[in-house]
């Protein structure tokens, strides 16, 4: 494995360790999401109303909320002790820091999601029409444009006084196409119209590159001031 | 050839001027001692001339090239023990030890981690996290860090501040060896008996300048100690 990876993987190890310690992300996301399934499930009495049309966007608003919450805490082990100064210290490429840090807020969120998904399905009485294998990239694809978005904003905001205040403002308009893109190809999904979940897919999957690729190139720049 | 230079560094942050042309320079095998008031800009020029902040103006020389030039060079040879402790308070001395290791490429970063937390005390201590340490504790364990690499240069930003006598003793002992091994240092401190006695040269940082320097055993102890006592000037 090239020292690259090597460093990625030690990384995010370090995330996965951290967060067994504190459960600060999965608890807080979980949680979170799971009580506005619950207000959602009876706010719209899926006993009284088919809830197939509003399914996809009652699933991804109840993610995107709940992963802003994981989002604000992503660096949270990095100013606890200013451990942050000492990655900027160790030869490490900053693009690393990036990836790691994008590929654990997204193992905590799609781990949360993958339990909280059935639960969604049950609460709202909504059948499961889809493929699970396309459905399962569906979440994978909304999630890492969700987290590669979020990672980057979360790094770019963390060092201002009032980052937390401009993260949940500027996340969700950054955030406007990978939402729609969820909800479009997870509607697709599930109605079984193959070609719309085709174009949705190819749509966010672009996003995700974009916001994989961009913060990677720019992210030593972000942090030549911590 | 010096090891670490500063070629006129200014910071600024908004209208407030901390550093206003600082030059100073660092030969190899030389350890010095920065003294100055609060306020004075002594951690700002330390986090300058570890790469962790950009000057305004100015450059920082590592082998008479900037450090950017080579920033995975530099930082495999530079130690830095600041106000913060650099550390996952979550994870055990330990773990902490061995990730930053590993960060560092080292081949067995888990012998390297049990034998600095044995140096420096911590050993019995080594699987307890980070967060249930006392403040010298976690002091003991960000001077491991530092040195977790064998660094020829170390930055020491107030390195005495919450040890106790038993690890002022360590840390003084482990500076003359690192000093005698032609290890080069350069040390911040408001102890000035003590980080003078370490030290082969001092300098003033008054100001936002570099005010006064000498040979350390001919510092005036006195005077500085009336101006360490002193607040700054922009305070």
């Amino acid at each position: 494995m090239s020292l690259y990876l090597r460093q990625v993987a030690t990384l995010f190890w370090k995330d996965v360790l951290v967060e067994l310690r504190s459960r600060e992300i999965l608890s807080s996301v979980g949680l979170f999401c799971l009580l506005l399934l619950l207000v959602f499930s009876f706010a719209f009495n899926p006993l009284e109303k088919d809830l197939r049309p509003v399914f996809p966007g009652i699933l991804w608003t109840a993610f995107y909320f709940a992963g802003t919450l994981g989002i604000g805490r992503a660096f949270l082990p990095e100013r606890a002790g200013e451990a942050f100064s000492g990655l900027l210290l160790a030869p490490v490429d900053r693009g690393a820091i990036f990836i790691s840090k994008f590929l654990s807020t997204f193992t905590f969120m799609l781990l949360a999601e993958i339990v909280l998904t059935p639960v969604f399905f049950a609460l709202t009485r909504t059948p499961f029409t889809a493929s699970p294998g396309a459905f399962l990239l569906a979440l994978l694809v909304g999630t890492a444009g969700f987290a590669s978005a979020g990672t980057f904003l979360s790094a770019s905001l963390s060092a201002l006084r009032a980052g937390e205040l401009l993260l949940t403002v500027l996340l969700f308009p950054l955030l406007a196409p990978a939402v729609i893109g969820a909800v479009r190809l997870t509607e697709a999904l599930l109605t079984g119209e193959a070609e719309m979940a085709s174009l949705w897919f190819k749509a966010l999957g672009a996003y995700d590159i974009i916001f994989l690729v961009v913060p990677w190139i720019l992210f030593d720049h972000l942090t030549q001031e911590v | 050839m010096s090891l670490l230079e500063a070629r006129g560094l200014e910071k600024s942050f908004g209208w407030r001027a901390v550093l206003r042309g600082v030059d100073l320079e660092l030969g190899e095998g030389e350890v010095a001692v920065l003294f100055g008031p609060n306020g004075a800009g002594k951690s700002t020029l330390l986090r300058l001339l570890a790469g962790l902040s950009r000057p305004s103006r100015g450059r920082v020389l590592f082998r008479g090239q900037p450090w950017e030039k080579d920033p995975f060079l530099f930082r495999r040879s530079l130690g830095v023990v600041s106000h913060g402790p650099f550390l996952y308070p979550h994870l055990t001395g330990e773990e902490n030890l061995v990730f930053f290791g590993r960060l560092f490429g080292l081949d067995r970063p888990e012998r390297r981690a049990r034998e600095l937390l044995e140096a420096f005390g911590l050993s019995l201590f080594g699987r307890d996290p980070v967060s249930t340490y006392s403040r010298g504790m976690v002091q003991r364990l960000a001077l491991a860090r530092a040195l977790l690499h064998r660094p020829s240069l170390l930055l020491l930003d107030e390195p005495f501040t919450g040890l106790d006598e038993g690890g002022r003793s360590v840390l003084g002992s482990f500076i003359r060896s690192f000093r005698e091994g032609g290890g080069t240092a350069l040390l911040v401190s408001h102890d000035i008996r003590e980080s003078l006695s370490l030290a082969d040269r001092y300098l003033v940082l008054e100001g936002g300048r570099i005010t006064r320097e000498g040979r350390a055993e001919q510092a005036p102890e006195e005077e500085i100690a009336a101006l360490v006592g002193r607040r700054g000037e922009e305070d």
